[in-house]
């Protein structure tokens, strides 16, 4: 009779305009490992914040049961105080304090106006016996690497008395050796009687530790696999319940156009993080794209695609840079400037719009010009009339939705907001355009639309490099397709040869031969 | 124009219209006083250092609610050099002015490279020369003088930052002063019927003919109901010059350049403007460079009007800068407000603080009046956003 600790009955989570969490079920029994895997998107983070309070109960439908009582949590605290714990993805971890503070932010011991610092102390030292760190509890945060944060974040959870834990891509950001390690650790978590969940892209990892195995796909539970005979679960079964979707008429054909010459070469491209200058987040990446060609940037999230973008447009991301970049056969020396690379014809859209794309507080128009205003200028007096008839020349091209160009970029919906971004680069007269996710976050009508631009883009003779981590998108897209992971590029392939199933087997061999 | 029309514009020019009620509510209880000439002249010379600083404010805040707190005591340092350069050491007050210019630009290039390149932030930077300058301005004051004050500077400085143009004896109508009146209304009725006239050439969105006569003739009109009290009170006040000088050049810059166009975007979001080419960091320097400047041009209006260097010169310009900004309507997170906003900001200030002399209001009273003025005016800006929305 299985014992079960967790059961998420027919959730249902709306946000205006979409269906997030479309009748999920989850089942968790105790003590076990269950794995939960889906695309990006797919809407595993969204139900573990159904679980975890942060959605409080009422913004959604269906029920929580845990310990065979129907839970009703509004906030985090309400969660953690019945041993729901989540880690998530991003270090939630404060560099400047000690890891003893880190770990009992918010769940001070002591009494309420006096924090009792020998205890916290004490208590720190001994979870983090149990994750296996021999650190003291009292060095800061920012001088242990990544995979030891990771490991403070386990006992810090621990420490809150975390009968489930939940952990959301726990291994993205470490190494093979720390993954490995940190994969030992649930396990060894398992036979003390704990129950885990855990959310991984990796599939060789969730081979390795699940008992059982959710799939979701748009926001439905598609089946759930169990992971228990003497040979693991094979990776390509998962895989066809990740993928398994049809493809029908999503994306617009591209006919008749003739992919030229090289445009532009990147040889060798090694990029390091801003902040952690030892760690590569590019790592000795060559691509190359040509006139008129689409090429796709597949890759999960985290593996480098939007810092290789980033770094190519003007070293606006990273530092120490190394390798060459050409652009129509000779070779470029750019500077750290994104005006420089703007000068070079390249033009980076973001995948963030709102974070580092748009001013919202300012209208279409302001926002279209932005990025070329010298074209619409003399001696830097800005011609309003050009740049009226600009935005409206971009507003009909792109139709963009709006009663004027005069409305605030604020309040367009989504996927208009997203063409005032392309608007913006388009007007740039870019010759490289390199388009970061730029279909998130946006509805399937929009996005045919954006797919129709990139199209027309490429008659125009533009070289486009797009980045997605969505599949179906880059396979419907692209002349040809990169595949990413953790830094590096792994492979590359022609559209005519490429399957769902051959990229993500391409990821996964990557991952298991480093 | 129908009546939606009128109360759309009404509520857009809202703080114009509390101006114009403020006043009506001091000429009742002043029996008329503040609407008498020397009032008018008064309010100008009076406010004329926030007029100025109070631009260069506005520049600093567009780029993020950034501000700049050292101003003030500038002014007070700036003044004692300027007295030591003319008064104590009789230098010839062209150099005197250059030298007090290269002082300022010295400061503005210190700062903004301290704020935009080393990353100090702007209040904490600022903070360090409100306290410096005063300290360092007093004491240039007291070694030169036993008083503590600095006097007098010469006629030919007082000339150029004080006094009238083509004086004339008060309540005779001083001729230049209207006819310059007169040229101004005219050109402002012109400018924007033309502007009106290119707009609707070329096809683009206009306002009604209605909404565009009724803004002519409101602009107009107050513009000559100004000279025309100013030339019952001897004339243009020569620093009137420099104040309009000041908030034109600003105004074209803001509006119509790309240089003021990044200052806008980079308030508005600064990582957004980055990618999109803007060198952020040369806006932050440019920000304070400029604010440093347009101190210097405030210290000058300031010594000539008071004709002396003492070490409370400068007390508090720096919060009243900002509170015509605010009051104008200047995002105190920045990207958004106009020099035309702050400048109704800034009278609206100097209405209230005049209106509650002639009504001989206590002067601690009269501070308690503006705090709640200030926030009030920042509460109602917040809460008709919300409405928008």
């Amino acid at each position: 009779m299985a014992d079960i600790l967790l059961g998420m009955k027919s959730i249902t989570k709306t946000f205006p305009g979409v269906k997030a969490l479309d009748n999920v079920n989850l089942e968790v029994e105790r003590g076990e490992i269950h794995a939960l895997v889906g695309e990006n998107g797919a809407g595993k983070s969204t139900l573990m914040n159904v679980l975890s309070g942060i959605y409080p109960y009422g913004t959604y439908e269906g029920d929580i049961v845990y310990e065979g009582e129907v839970c009703k949590f509004n906030n985090i605290k309400d969660s953690e105080r019945k041993g729901i714990v989540i880690i998530h993805q991003e270090l939630a971890l404060i560099p400047e304090m000690t890891i003893g503070e880190n770990m009992y932010l918010g769940n001070e011991r002591g009494k309420k106006f006096a924090i009792d610092w020998n205890t916290t102390y004490a208590e720190a030292d001994k979870y983090l016996k149990m994750v296996g760190l021999t650190e003291s509890s009292k060095v800061q945060v920012k001088t242990i690497g990544t995979g030891k944060q990771q490991l403070v974040e386990i006992a810090k959870a621990l420490a809150k008395q975390a009968r489930l834990l939940i952990l959301d891509e726990p291994t993205s950001s470490l190494n093979e050796e720390d993954s490995r390690a940190l994969l030992d650790l649930m396990l060894e978590f398992k036979k003390q009687g704990m129950t885990m969940i855990i959310i991984t892209h990796k599939l060789n990892e969730v081979a390795y530790v699940a008992d059982k195995i959710t799939v979701i796909r748009d926001g439905t539970t598609i089946e759930t696999l169990e992971n228990h005979g003497p040979e693991p679960i094979s990776e390509e079964r998962i895989i066809k319940g990740m993928v398994g979707r049809e493809m029908t008429n999503r994306f617009p054909k591209r006919e008749g156009v003739k992919i030229g010459d090289v445009m532009m070469e990147v040889e060798n491209w090694t990029v390091h993080h801003p902040l952690y200058p030892e760690r590569k987040v590019v790592d000795n990446v060559s691509i190359n794209v040509r006139k008129g060609e689409v090429v796709g940037i597949y890759g999960l999230m985290g593996a480098g695609r939007t810092e290789l973008a980033m770094s190519i447009f003007g070293q606006s991301y990273g530092v120490n840079f190394s390798g060459k970049l050409k652009i129509d056969g000779k070779e470029i020396k750019m500077k750290k400037s994104e005006a420089d690379a703007i000068r070079h014809k390249i033009a980076y859209v973001t995948e963030d719009r709102k974070g580092n794309g748009l001013v919202l507080s300012q209208s279409i128009k302001v926002n279209t010009s932005l990025a070329n205003l010298n074209s619409i200028s003399s001696h830097t007096v800005i011609d309003k009339d050009k740049e009226y008839a600009v935005a409206e020349e971009y507003r009909e091209k792109l139709s963009i939705k709006t009663p004027s160009v005069e409305q605030l970029v604020g309040n367009l919906s989504g996927g208009n907001q997203q063409k005032v971004l392309l608007a913006k680069w388009m007007f740039a007269e870019p010759d490289i355009l390199i388009l970061d996710e730029p279909t998130r976050g946006i509805d399937v009508g929009a996005k045919y639309e954006i797919y129709c631009i990139i199209n027309d883009l490429a008659a125009a003779g533009k070289s486009v490099i797009m980045i997605s981590s969505e599949l179906p998108e880059v396979l419907g897209m692209s002349d040809r397709i990169y595949i990413m992971n953790a830094s590096k590029m792994i492979g590359e392939m022609k559209a005519e040869e490429a399957t769902q199933e051959n990229i993500m087997a391409a990821i996964l061999q990557s991952g298991r031969g480093a | 124009m129908n009546t939606k029309n009128v109360l759309a514009s009404l509520k857009k020019n809202a703080m114009l219209v509390v101006l114009v009620l403020v006043y009506i509510f001091f000429m009742i209880t002043t029996q008329g006083a503040i609407f008498k000439p020397l009032q008018f002249n008064a309010l100008i010379t009076q406010n004329a250092y926030v007029y100025i600083l109070a631009v260069g404010m506005l520049m600093c805040m567009l780029t993020g609610g950034n501000i700049d707190l050292s101003c003030g005591s500038f002014v007070c340092l700036l003044g004692a050099l300027g007295g030591v350069l003319m008064v104590v050491n009789k230098m010839n007050t062209g150099v005197s002015i250059l030298l007090m210019l290269l002082i300022g630009i010295g400061y503005g290039c210190l700062l903004g490279y301290l704020i935009a390149y080393v990353h100090i932030p702007p209040w904490i930077a600022t903070l360090a020369g409100y306290l410096a300058f005063r300290g360092l301005g007093t004491s240039i004051l007291s070694a030169n003088s036993n008083t503590g004050s600095i006097a007098p500077f010469p006629q030919d400085f007082l000339a150029l930052f004080s006094g009238k143009l083509f004086s004339t004896k008060l309540n005779k109508l001083n001729v230049p002063c209207l006819a310059a009146g007169i040229a101004a209304a005219a050109i402002i009725v012109i400018v924007m019927f033309w502007s009106r006239a290119s707009r609707v050439r070329k096809g683009y969105e206009v306002d009604s003919m209605g909404s565009t006569i009724a803004k002519a003739a409101i602009a107009a009109a107050a513009v000559l109901l100004v000279m025309w009290k100013l030339a019952y009170a001897g004339g243009i006040p020569t620093v009137l010059v420099w104040v309009v000088g000041v908030v034109l050049i600003y105004s074209f810059i803001t509006s119509k350049t790309t240089v003021g166009r990044h200052f806008y975007v980079v308030g508005g979001n600064m990582e957004a403007a980055r990618l999109s080419g803007v060198n952020t960091k040369r806006i932050m320097f440019l920000a304070y460079l400029n604010m440093a400047v347009l101190t210097v041009i405030s210290t000058w209006t300031v010594m000539a009007r008071f004709q002396a260097a003492n070490s409370t010169a400068g007390t508090n310009y720096e919060m009243d800068a900002i509170s015509a900004c605010v009051v104008g309507g200047v995002s105190a997170s920045g990207g958004s407000g106009t020099v035309l906003g702050m400048v109704i900001g800034a009278t609206l200030i100097g209405v209230i603080n005049l209106g509650m002399s002639l009504m001989n209001i206590d002067a601690n009273y009269q501070k308690v009046v503006k705090g709640v003025v200030l926030l009030g005016a920042v509460a109602f800006d917040i809460l008709s956003n919300k409405k928008k929305k």
